[in-house]
């Protein structure tokens, strides 16, 4: 298949899954099925993408114009691919452990769910390859649109107040803000397309301009959760787990973080930036959201609720990181993307497994539940050892550049905050392990989840060690959006 | 040879069409011709549409006196879009009407409905294409009675009391107008519109102007549902049969906005309008207002017949908010907003008229697990919704995108942040819709499982269509409006 035919169908294929889930729906069977060939495909379209984007290609798609001189269009760019297959490749093992959760718990609607999820990779896939902002923006609303229904799944009055927060936050942050900063950078800049080196570079704004505008956009992206637009995040925990795993650890702030850094790169442009000095404010509120976000991950006995706030502080890493504006910093902070990922599927997936097979929800009630669920704590542990940075787990690959990007730049401040939330992740983490295993059991005897949840945790226990050893593919990746 | 008279036979078939449906009588007969007859008005005005963006504005001669002693029809980049708008809903809401309009009045008078249906669109129509400033009060006229004894209709007997109080104040606006027109005949000697701008300069009576533009101005406002001038509308869209509702929501004050924009930009021209009255100032100050109160009370109402009307007034504030930016962007999103507000409230309208007719009304208790009951139904109107917010990939993204973008190339950076912060409280009405239908059990007042008749759906399900097509495709649509602003702001020094 042609380049632009595999564009096509990566938005397609989920789009097509999703219509095939609808009317398999009456035989759940058929139904998981048809989802898990949709995930393999759509795996499979992606990784047709890579050779090319590896060889320095970037493949196109326009499809129309959306408004005059702007188009609805598609340019795979490496770190769109990155994104791409990190979401892809995560959807096949989460919708294994889906499976699991979901009958595990017998939930209702499942059909809707698998529905809105299949919708939710191919919104996805349209901000990953997207080729301008106005077509990020259109596929940004539509999965905040989608995956409405998934946070509000059990309908109740919980369900209700948290898809308020969520709908409230994301469409008012984007209407409000993001929307302005983007019709100001089509009036002054005349093009909307992502482009090497900024699209703002030779617009001749003011150094406070320029300031202003990247406010408007970091403040107007609250899928990236910097405070204070962080609130949606643990709102969208009442949503049935693997929606907090795959949407809510991976594809919905990861599609913030990664609006983030495309609109550093692509449309500020890193050395524009660094020159005129107008993110210099940004280092400060990423660093403040890591660690406020890991002081009230360290005071959250929910363990969904813990996880939350690890992630918003995850996702400042990366603002962190591409704020710190130099070539090795930009990787690390694309890297991250990846390396959160895996680890932070992982967690959620052992907390679903923990409140399937022992329907708990709270820090304080895990005391020995390692030697019950030997399997799923042990994913935990290393998906939080990932979380802190510890080898052998791909988050200290990240951690690493970093720091490398942070001496580079020479903001000893921004390595105090690295150090200082390393440790928090450390305090709020550890201390689970740490009963899980050493402490005696209590409560009624369980085994461990259903068999498709373990399998799933573990495979992404294994991946975040594995990409430890093995981080050629997205390093390369990582490497060539900053230009090394 | 029959391109060249397009012009007139798009509105004179379907006025043609009412008496023949007198004659005919019969509901089947009746619901046909007048189909027919809006069907044949959309097909020219789509073909008027290409003509004018291929070979420029057209002028076609009543009994061929020459313009400005006969009376001229001018088809325009403007017209033709508004045309192609007025017959496109005309010929949905008569669509609709086989087995909306049949479920809700009374046999025998199923063919006055198609009378005054017919008599409405050409009215419209007419006040569209006429560039004789008196010949566009009698159609105004046409359109106005019909559309009073189309309200009346309605099942509820408030509909009386609605249609009486449109009467009044329609009435009252239209002899606003007649005065206005009075005036400037007596100020210039001439009615047709673009010889009227020609003259007006050269006059010495500018007192007799400057009334003029304020008797329009009121006149043409409470058609048009201005606030504070707009409380006619909300108990006539509620009350109105759902058809009518429709019909009258997407048509009827989009064409008082068209007629607004002639006589500020092609009569008047700028500088009256701007600098020797504050107009522009005025109409931003009203425009923000409607905005606000009418979309703050749609957030409170419980009929969401009344709660779409509501919004309306606020919709329009956007629209007029457009005009007073007096400028290219402003004017393109002004234009550009009235065919998306159009087809965005039609398609709910038509929806909700569904919901209704299996409901018998639509409440926020009726709607309750409407999702599950209605999923069709359901999704469109969440899909018309929001189009309404002004979601990127419908119609009403487009036209909040050139609204946003006219506020900071003139650089007020705080109406920008107006306009967007404003569309959140759609957000929240949309939303009590979605919650109630999505995440509430069916209540006592939801109606059964099973959608509305194919009859009324399809042409509904059409128009919710179209608010995506036209927030994806927008060529046509961005494109005509630009070419409209263009001609408005070039056409008078």
């Amino acid at each position: 298949m042609s380049a632009a035919g595999l564009i096509a169908a990566s938005l397609l294929v989920p789009a097509a899954g999703a219509a095939g889930i609808a009317l398999a729906g009456r035989w759940p069977n058929l139904r998981e099925s048809v989802t898990l060939v949709t995930a393999v495909t759509l795996l499979g379209c992606v990784l047709g993408l890579l050779p090319s984007v590896l060889d320095g290609g970037r493949p196109q798609l326009f499809v129309l114009e959306m408004l005059p001189g702007i188009a609805l269009g598609f340019r795979v760019e490496p770190l769109g691919m990155l994104f791409a297959l990190v979401a892809s490749g995560l959807w096949i093992v989460n919708s294994v452990y889906s499976i699991g959760y979901m009958r595990g718990n017998d939930e209702e609607h499942q059909t809707r769910f698998y529905v809105c999820f299949a919708l939710a990779l191919a919104a996805t896939m349209g901000i990953a390859f997207s080729a301008n902002l106005l077509t990020l923006f259109l596929f940004y609303e539509m999965l905040t649109l989608v995956t409405w229904p998934l946070v509000t799944h059990h309908g109740d009055a919980e369900a209700r107040a948290g898809g308020r927060t969520y709908l409230g936050v994301l469409l008012g942050t984007s209407i409000l803000l993001l929307l302005p900063a983007m019709i100001a950078t089509w009036s002054v800049a005349g093009t909307l397309e992502f482009l090497p080196g900024g699209l703002l570079r030779d617009a001749g704004l003011s150094n406070a301009a320029l300031g202003g505008l990247l406010a408007l956009y970091m403040f107007g992206i609250g899928k990236a959760a910097l405070m204070p637009v962080h609130r949606w995040l643990p709102a969208a925990m009442v949503a049935p787990t693997p929606v907090s795993a795959l949407l809510h650890a991976v594809a919905v702030v990861k599609a913030g973080v990664f609006t983030v850094v495309k609109v550093i790169v692509y449309v500020f442009g890193v050395e524009t930036l660094a020159e005129v000095r107008a993110a210099d404010w940004l280092p400060v509120v990423a660093g403040f959201t890591i660690l406020a976000a890991s002081v009230v991950a360290l005071r959250s006995n929910n363990l969904k609720r813990r996880l939350a706030y690890s992630t918003v502080s995850q996702l400042s890493y990366v603002v962190l990181a591409a704020a710190v504006l130099v070539p090795i910093s930009i990787a690390a902070a694309a890297f991250h993307i990846a390396a959160h990922a895996l680890g932070k599927i992982t967690l959620f997936f052992a907390a679903g497994a923990i409140y399937t097979a022992a329907h708990k929800t709270e820090v304080s009630q895990l005391d020995g539940i390692g030697r019950r669920m030997p399997w799923t704590m042990a994913a935990f542990t290393v998906g939080a050892l990932s979380l802190i940075g510890i080898p052998p787990c791909v988050g200290f690959v990240s951690k690493w550049l970093m720091l490398q990007g942070v001496f580079a730049a020479e903001l000893w401040s921004v390595a105090g905050v690295l150090l200082a939330s390393t440790v928090l992740n450390a305090a709020y983490f550890l201390p689970i392990v740490y009963v899980a295993f050493f402490k005696a059991p209590n409560g009624e005897l369980h085994g461990e989840a259903p068999l498709p949840m373990v399998i799933a945790l573990t495979a992404t226990a294994v991946g975040t060690v594995a990409l430890f050893f093995l981080p050629e593919l997205p390093l390369a990746l990582a490497r060539s959006v900053a230009g090394l | 040879m029959t391109l060249a008279h397009l012009p007139a036979l798009v509105v004179v078939v379907p006025l043609l069409a009412a008496p023949l449906v007198v004659l005919v009588r019969r509901a089947a007969a009746a619901w046909a011709i007048a189909t027919a007859a809006c069907a044949f008005s959309f097909a020219a005005a789509i073909l008027l549409s290409a003509e004018v963006a291929a070979h420029g504005p057209m002028s076609y001669h009543l009994g061929n006196w020459p313009p400005p002693w006969g009376i001229e029809y001018r088809v325009d980049a403007l017209s033709a879009f508004v045309l192609v708008l007025v017959s496109g809903i005309g010929t949905a809401s008569a669509l609709y009407a086989w087995r909306s309009a049949a479920a809700e009045l009374s046999r025998d008078q199923l063919y006055l409905y198609y009378v005054m249906h017919c008599l409405c669109v050409a009215g419209l129509l007419g006040m569209t294409v006429t560039g004789d400033a008196f010949n566009l009060f009698v159609f105004m006229e046409i359109a106005s009675l019909s559309s009073y004894v189309l309200i009346a209709l309605g099942r509820d007997r408030r509909a009386l009391l609605a249609a009486y109080q449109y009467l009044i104040l329609g009435t009252i606006g239209a002899t606003f107008y007649v005065i206005g027109v009075g005036l400037l005949y007596l100020a210039t000697g001439t009615l047709n519109i673009a010889d009227l701008a020609e003259r007006l300069p050269q006059t010495a009576s500018t007192r007799a102007v400057l009334a003029a533009l304020a008797f329009i101005t009121v006149g043409v406002s409470l058609k048009l549902a201005l606030f504070p001038l707009h409380f006619w509308l909300p108990n006539a869209y509620a009350y109105a049969p759902s058809a009518v509702t429709a019909l009258l929501a997407a048509t009827a004050t989009k064409v008082s906005v068209y007629v607004l924009l002639r006589f500020y930009f092609g009569v008047f021209g700028l500088r009256l309008v701007t600098e020797t009255l504050p107009m522009a100032e005025i109409l931003l100050v009203l425009s923000l207002i409607a905005i606000v109160t009418a979309s703050l009370v749609a957030l409170w109402q419980e009929n969401l017949k009344r709660l779409f009307a509501y919004s309306s007034v606020a919709q329009i504030g956007y629209i007029t908010l457009g005009v007073s930016m007096a400028s290219p962007d402003g004017l393109t999103a002004a234009v550009v907003h009235l065919f998306n507000h159009g087809i965005t409230k039609g398609a709910l309208f038509l929806l909700l008229g569904g919901v209704a007719l299996r409901a018998g009304g639509a409440t926020m208790g009726s709607v309750q697990g409407l999702g599950r009951r209605m999923p069709l139904t359901s999704l469109a109107i969440v899909i018309a919704g929001l189009s309404l917010i002004g979601v990127p990939g419908t119609a009403g993204f487009v036209s909040k995108w050139y609204l946003v973008l006219g506020a900071i190339e003139a650089g007020r950076w705080w109406l920008a942040g107006f306009v967007v912060a404003t569309s959140l409280i759609a957000v929240a009405y949309v939303w009590r819709f979605v919650e109630a239908a999505y995440l509430s059990e069916p209540g006592p007042a939801t109606p059964g499982r099973g959608e509305a008749p194919a009859a009324m759906l399809a042409p509904a399900l059409a128009l919710a269509a179209a608010c995506v097509f036209f927030g994806l495709q927008t060529s046509w649509t961005v494109g005509s409006a630009r070419r409209a602003a263009e001609l408005l702001l070039g056409g008078v020094p």
